[in-house]
């Protein structure tokens, strides 16, 4: 059992706890994640880390409500155990040789992005943030991304905080000015680290993306967040959990990642209605 | 008094009730059929049999005390060289091992030793009341990776002889292969689960949620004190056959398929873990897995199950009781038949209809066997023009897994083979010094009893390493 030492609701959908977690708090990098299961019987799911304190053993987590598991995750408050946590699983993002770095982070993403930015400030390099939410009410982590960002431009879908619009609009602003970046490093919803890709691909700037496909035990074992990547003309299968879950965003088949991402959308929705009739009968 | 030409039969569920249910299929021989059964054993002086057994169970001597009706002396016979009786004597494959050796198998059926060793596992899990003690420490450290069949016997015996040993579990739950692979009506869980309390009650620690390579490496525990390591982390990746649609939605591998049954308990109602349910499925293998991965489905609630296998029913090289039963249970077999592309819907008017990417079909060619490959089975080769189409909703690829590099990578100096099994001696022991390894990890997929009998062997190296 793993003891939930803090709880603090970011916003409507996203909340952070705090998990006691030594072993994996004295190994987890950024762009690392762990799996956990709320309870007995219950789903394994695979969270980014989003930043750990090794004296106090804890490993940070951000997660969006979207589905039943994490309803019923967030129905637990401080003090509360979860069943299983494990990790630190896949490979770190590689950060190390970076000078100049735009880091881009669409809603609950940014969780996963910030320490990825705030590892990079830390080491010197100058980092552009841009993050993007639907509306003001969603917005995460401002203050934090702030703190490690040369400059940070924070976009909404309607307008209600910040600048309208995308987070490809002051991509493509910054390269059409000239603006040019080791490494952009984008991570949030498969379409718009697609349209990221898409938006750097005229100036050839290196993307790196980080994928969260569905899988089951982040060992390399099931096969089911395999994905397919296009080098030199080849089509290659990767596994997300092993091999990732960041890769050259101008190799990953995006279409087919949006596709199989879907195969359960149907049960998902049924199981998440389900969860919300059962808590709100309790 | 004249032999009996035939085993005696082995009661089961039948075909169709069980086709529903997940309960165990075989349901075991009851005191008397096993005597009746130990009675055809000629009690051989050379005992063929034995040399069959890859642990080399002292098969007459165990009969001869079921013969007796001493039961708990069967078992102890057993218990000299095997740990998991009552898992062998349901998964091994005896018909290539103790009983293809068996004299009366030349001109009779053999003995059915496996069924009479899980008569007499079963026998003294219902009724011995002898508890496993926690022997006095030695004192030495020992950390076993993986909890399969190969990690469970290893801490077992270095446990017994005193050794404080734990054992680290990637997944949350302790079994290996035992508990995701193998499904319920086949092995049940509490048979696994059993095992596991023993170990607890002999002072071995389970750790469940540790991923060496990852949470911890194999440097990090002899930094912690453990003066040994036995490396049991199994064969758990999934080989996919790189033909074209093989990412649709609706194609798993057998591990995930059976994954997201066994472990995850998908088969229950409402469960927290989906897995696709009914329709058409197709596995494409012929080994065990392939079975299990088979018969799962059509107890999930498939209307029609083929196995897909490009050799015939006489290369199949699943366990043949198991072969058996799919075919009572219904599952069609297409044999000498391989899969070039898997088919998926694709509505071209619509790119956002849900049906899109979903599988609709396999295409398959017709095989013929040509001239024997180096191990001497017939290669498949394909039939010009024979290509064809089935219908189906799932795919599911058992053709074969091969071990984790997730080790191999994160320690230095452990040197693997092509296939990336471990490269050991006869004694288990690894290029590392104090590190041993065994089981799938080592030999690539193989066999329950095999992956036991090299825990055996590495715990008893462990043993002498140590002592020294």
């Amino acid at each position: 059992m793993y003891k939930i030492v803090s709880k603090k609701i970011l916003n409507t959908a996203v909340t952070q706890m705090e998990i006691y977690a030594p072993l994996v708090a004295n190994k987890a990098l950024p762009g690392q994640f762990i799996i956990l299961r709320v309870d007995e019987n219950g789903e394994r799911i695979p969270l980014t880390v989003a930043g750990v304190n090794k004296e106090k053993g804890t490993v940070k987590i951000i997660f969006q409500i979207v589905g039943a598991t994490t309803n019923k995750l967030n129905q637990k408050i401080a003090g509360e155990f979860i069943k299983d946590f494990v990790g630190p699983l896949g490979e770190p993002t590689h950060i190390d040789e970076f000078k100049k770095v735009c880091i881009i982070g669409g809603g609950v993403g940014c969780a996963i992005a910030m320490p990825i930015a705030e590892a990079l400030h830390n080491q010197g390099a100058e980092v552009t943030s841009i993050i993007g939410f639907r509306n003001k009410d969603l917005i995460i982590l401002e203050d934090e991304f702030k703190s490690c960002s040369d400059s940070l431009h924070i976009m909404t879908d309607d307008g209600s905080y910040g600048t309208q619009g995308n987070v490809c609009a002051p991509l493509i602003d910054m390269l059409k000015n000239g603006e040019q970046f080791d490494m952009i490093i984008t991570i949030g919803p498969l379409i718009m680290m697609k349209f990221v890709v898409e938006a750097a691909r005229p100036y050839g700037t290196p993307v790196t993306v980080s994928m969260n496909p569905i899988m089951i035990d982040g060992t390399g074992m099931c096969g089911g967040c395999r994905l397919t990547l296009n080098i030199d003309g080849k089509r290659v299968t990767k596994f997300a959990c092993v091999d990732g879950p960041d890769f050259d965003g101008y190799q990953v088949d995006f279409d087919e990642a949006m596709s199989r991402g879907r195969m359960y959308a149907e049960f998902e929705r049924h199981a998440y209605e389900d969860s919300c009739n059962l808590f709100r009968k309790a | 008094m004249a032999i009996n030409p035939k085993k005696h039969e082995m009661p089961t569920q039948e075909p169709a009730v069980r086709a529903h249910n997940f309960d165990e299929v075989a349901l075991g021989y009851n005191e008397e059929i096993a005597i009746a059964e130990a009675q055809r054993c000629l009690n051989c002086k050379n005992a063929p049999c034995v040399n069959g057994c890859p642990v080399n169970i002292d098969i007459p001597n165990f009969i001869s005390h079921i013969k007796d009706g001493d039961f708990e002396g069967a078992y102890n016979v057993i218990s000299l060289s095997s740990s998991l009786p009552a898992v062998c004597g349901r998964v091994c494959p005896q018909e290539n091992q103790c009983e293809s050796k068996c004299t009366l198998g030349i001109k009779f059926e053999p003995v059915g030793i496996g069924r009479l060793e899980r008569f007499v596992a079963d026998w003294h899990n219902n009724n011995s009341k002898e508890q496993p003690v926690k022997p006095q420490s030695n004192g030495h450290k020992v950390a076993v990776v993986g909890s399969g069949p190969s990690g469970l016997t290893c801490a077992g015996d270095l446990a017994k002889k005193g050794y404080e040993v734990t054992v680290f579990e990637a997944l949350h739950t302790a079994g290996g292969v035992l508990v995701y692979g193998i499904p319920e009506f086949r092995l049940p869980k509490s048979i696994v689960a059993k095992e596991v309390d023993t170990l607890k009650q002999l002072g071995v620690n389970i750790q469940t949620n540790v991923v060496i390579g990852k949470t911890l490496t194999i440097d990090e525990l002899f930094e912690s004190g453990f003066e040994a390591v036995f490396i049991g982390s199994g064969a758990g990746l999934p080989n996919f056959m790189g033909i074209p649609g093989e990412s649709l939605k609706g194609v798993y591998s057998a591990n995930e398929f059976l994954t997201r049954s066994n472990l995850m308990k998908s088969y229950l109602q409402n469960p927290d873990t989906p897995i696709m349910k009914g329709g058409k499925v197709a596995v494409v293998g012929g080994g065990n897995v392939a079975m299990d991965a088979a018969r799962t489905a059509l107890r999930l609630g498939a209307e029609q199950v083929y196995i897909v296998y490009r050799r015939s029913m006489d290369e199949l090289p699943a366990r043949k009781e198991e072969v058996e039963h799919a075919k009572e249970e219904g599952i069609i077999f297409k044999l000498l038949c391989n899969p070039t592309e898997i088919l998926g819907y694709n509505n071209p008017d619509n790119p956002r209809d849900e049906k899109n990417g979903f599988v609709t079909g396999m295409k398959c060619i017709k095989m013929e066997l040509g001239e024997p490959d180096e191990k001497g089975r017939r290669r498949p080769v394909p039939v010009e023009n024979s290509e064809f189409t089935i219908d189906v909703d799932t795919v599911i690829i058992s053709i074969g897994t091969s071990p984790n590099p997730l080790i191999k990578n994160t320690t230095d100096g452990l040197e693997v083979n092509c296939r990336g099994g471990i490269i050991v001696t006869e004694d288990g022991l690894t290029t590392r010094d104090g590190v041993y390894a065994g089981g799938d990890a080592v030999t690539g997929a193989a066999t329950v009893i095999s992956a036991m009998g090299a825990g055996k062997t590495a715990a008893k190296a462990i043993d002498e390493y140590l002592s020294k």
